[in-house]
This record gives C-alpha cells, sequence and structure tokens, in this order.
C-alpha cells in the first residue's frame, strides 16, 4: 500500500530535482537534457550552482514532453520547441485557474 | 489469446509498405495522443495505435503476425502456432516453462522482437526500470483539505522473472496527504510497475483533479467563495456567518463595503504540504431583493428621493 510514507511526494514549485531523477522519470538520455538546459528551455532553479536543481514542476512537463517525442519518433530539435509549449501552456492553465477562481458567479434566486 | 486486426487499426491494407504505416500510426496519433485528444477513451485508443504499430514497424514482428493470415476475426480466441513456443523460450532471458495463457498478443510480439518498449530500450541483459503508471484521480474539495485513500484498478504490463511480459491485474490504495491543489501531482515512488534485471521499480504519479465544489472554487491553496450581501448590510456593515471548509465562522464586513470588494479570511484555505494553509477570500455581491414588500418600496423610494449618492458621476453630463 502507498500510505502517507516517504515515497510520497508532491511536483510542486518548492520540491527539487537532480537531472539524474529528471532523465529517470522521463526516460530521456543526460546529454539531451543537458542540451535542453544550454538551449535555456529547461530551466534549473539555481543556473550558477555546480549541481543543477529543477523544481519539480517540470517532471511532470518533461515526461510529457518525453512521451510525444518518443510516440511521435521525433527530431532531437523538436524536443525543446515541444517542451517550451508544454511549459507555456502548464503557466497559461495556472494563470486562467487564478482568474476563473476569482470571477464571482452570478447568482440566480 | 485474442486476435487483433493491426492493419485495421491503423487502418492501412496488409500490403502497405513501411512509409505507409508509419504516415497512417502518425496521423492517428495526432488525433488520440492521450497527452493531445481530450476526448474520452483516447487513451485506450491510442495503446490500441501503439499497439499495432509496434508490432507492424518491426519488420520481424510483422513477418510473425503476418504469418498468422487473414483468416481470424478481431476479439477471436486463436492458439499461436506450435513452433512459436520454441521460438517465444528462445527470446527469454530464462527460457523455462510458460504458457502462452497469460499473454496478450502485442507481449507475444514484443517478446518474438526482442520486447522494443517506448524510447527503443531494449530488454535484453540489461536493468530495465518498471512501467511508470499515471493516473488521474477526480476528489472532493473537502477531501483534499483533510486528505483521502483512493482505490485503483489498473491493468498493468509486467515482466516475470523469466522476463516475460503479461498484463495483470493491479489494485493499489493509494494516500492523497491532506492539502492537495487542482491538477497538482503526487509521485509515489516504486508503485508502477516492477523492474527487471535489477532496474527500479516504476513510480506512480497521480494527477489530481478537484471536483467542482458548490461554494468554493480553488486557486492554488487559496479558496474563493462569492458572499451575497443585501445593499443595507454592505452600506452600513454587518457581522455575517461565513461557510468555511471546517464549519461557519463570522465576518465583519465594513460599512460602504463594494460589488467585488475581496475579504479576507486568513489561513482558511487549504493545509499546504509544507505548513500553514491558503487563505480563504470571500468576494463581495450585492444582492436586491426580486419581489419588494409595500414597507420595502416604500423605504427605497423614500431613500432615493434623499440620496444624493451618484454612481455614474465619471460619465460626465448628468445621468
Amino acid at each position: 500500500m502507498a500510505g502517507e510514507h516517504e515515497n510520497a511526494s508532491w511536483l510542486h514549485a518548492q520540491a527539487k530535482v537532480t537531472i539524474v531523477e529528471l532523465a529517470e522519470s522521463s526516460g530521456l538520455p543526460l546529454d539531451v537534457l543537458q542540451d535542453l538546459v544550454e538551449g535555456g528551455v529547461l530551466q534549473p532553479a539555481d543556473p550558477g550552482a555546480s549541481d543543477w536543481a529543477f523544481s519539480a514542476e517540470w517532471v511532470v512537463s518533461v515526461r510529457t514532453a518525453a512521451r510525444l517525442y518518443y510516440d511521435f519518433e521525433l527530431e532531437a530539435p523538436a524536443l525543446g520547441v515541444l517542451l517550451s509549449f508544454i511549459e507555456r501552456t502548464r503557466q497559461l492553465e495556472t494563470e486562467v485557474r487564478h482568474l476563473r477562481a476569482q470571477l464571482s458567479q452570478p447568482r440566480r434566486l | 489469446m485474442k486476435y487483433k486486426d493491426y492493419y485495421a487499426t491503423l487502418g492501412v491494407e496488409r500490403t502497405a509498405g513501411a512509409d505507409d504505416i508509419k504516415k497512417a500510426y502518425r496521423k492517428l496519433a495526432q488525433k488520440h495522443h492521450p497527452d493531445v485528444s481530450k476526448e474520452k477513451g483516447a487513451e485506450e485508443k491510442f495503446k490500441d495505435i501503439a499497439e499495432a504499430y509496434q508490432t507492424l514497424k518491426d519488420a520481424k514482428s510483422r513477418e510473425a503476425y503476418d504469418r498468422l493470415g487473414s483468416s481470424y476475426q478481431p476479439g477471436q480466441d486463436f492458439r499461436p502456432p506450435p513452433d512459436w513456443e520454441r521460438q517465444y523460450r528462445g527470446a527469454q532471458q530464462d527460457p523455462g516453462a510458460f504458457s502462452f495463457d497469460d499473454l496478450d498478443l502485442s507481449d507475444l510480439f514484443a517478446g518474438l522482437s526482442g520486447g522494443a518498449r517506448r524510447g527503443g530500450r531494449s530488454r535484453a541483459n540489461m536493468p530495465i526500470p518498471g512501467e511508470d503508471y499515471e493516473v488521474t484521480v477526480h476528489i472532493s474539495l473537502e477531501d483534499a483539505y483533510r486528505g483521502t485513500q483512493v482505490d485503483l484498478s489498473l491493468s498493468a504490463p509486467e515482466f516475470d522473472d523469466k522476463g516475460q511480459v503479461r498484463h495483470v491485474p493491479k489494485m493499489i490504495k493509494a494516500r492523497i496527504p491532506k492539502g492537495a491543489t487542482d491538477g497538482q501531482r503526487l509521485r509515489l515512488r516504486g508503485q508502477g510497475g516492477k523492474g527487471i534485471s535489477g532496474g527500479r521499480d516504476g513510480d506512480l504519479y497521480l494527477n489530481v483533479a478537484l471536483d467542482p465544489h458548490a461554494l468554493f472554487r480553488p486557486d492554488g491553496h487559496d479558496l474563493y467563495l462569492d458572499l451575497p450581501l443585501t445593499p443595507w448590510e454592505a452600506a452600513l456593515g454587518a457581522t455575517v456567518e461565513v461557510p468555511t471548509l471546517e464549519g461557519r465562522v463570522s465576518m465583519k464586513i465594513p460599512a460602504a463595503t463594494t460589488a467585488g470588494r475581496k475579504l479576507r479570511l486568513g489561513k482558511k484555505g487549504l493545509p499546504k504540504p509544507g505548513g500553514g494553509e491558503g487563505d480563504l477570500y470571500a468576494i463581495v455581491q450585492i444582492v436586491n431583493p426580486t419581489v419588494l414588500g409595500d414597507r420595502e418600496r416604500e423605504l427605497f423610494q423614500h431613500l432615493a428621493n434623499e440620496s444624493r449618492f451618484n454612481p455614474r458621476g465619471h460619465f460626465g453630463g448628468e445621468n
């Protein structure tokens, strides 16, 4: 049973993962992920640090990009474009959720 | 074992070339890929398409599939030819006793072609991590507030000790800690498929979707609530009861409150994983009675006669 144990973790902005964990969770090779960092698509929390750490929110975006990359048999350069759009979509969805929450619903009497 | 018509799944002739098969797969994948399509059942549909493509794109497994002939109907039971068992055993790391009975058609061809998986990773003599599972779970806001347990029923491909692939029913009880937000992902390490040859077990990713709530709209760990007030409560100020996820609380409404104003109730939102809570925001709606009694009409008329308030003063001119 998967209880509230140490192996359950929220993938939110405050939690951090290493590039090796990103590679493990997405199935993408390390050098491909390094290219994404150097291309400015995948952004470490502290780009100047010797060991890159990434917001755990990247896990979901990178996994989605990897799935599409493999399933559509895409070329390597398409991966960066794909990841940019996935991340942009995620940010916009968060913003839409935020705006919708503040939108009053007219009450019918 | 049930027969599947992979050519029909991809909508191509049995004589189709490799390029036509790839083209048909890509076209269908664009329509049904679960990361692209919002249609119901897209994931299952894509699995069928991907399974057909995985078999037909590989010359060896396509040849083996073609040897079955075209006389079977989709869903029809069939027994693989006797020489396949020897061939299949030969493809395994440990060709011990096994039965075709538990195998799916796709598992059989994956076994014959060396078990190529997503990303082109091969099973041969190397640690292979177990499959990751990704499931969307719908929970109520109250369950997100308190934490909850969900029962998941999956049909999961797994490699057994002999390296054979088979689909097994898997029941997972997953505990969702309190404070889940809409769209948030929870990773349960080691709760996915079993790894083989020393590979790590896969993970289970839970995509939490909060059901719409009759009163509250979540935004991360904050909650928003429409707070209807009468015109006189808004004008004069009042103390009103408002609902929260832990019961009703009193809220002081300042005099001269306008519609749309956000009033904050600190720490009445969802609990945060690292400690602390989000806030609850009450958004003021000023609601007029739709039916006025004689006395109410008289008082409103009196107010209209006496008041010099002009909400349209900024339009300029006479409004």
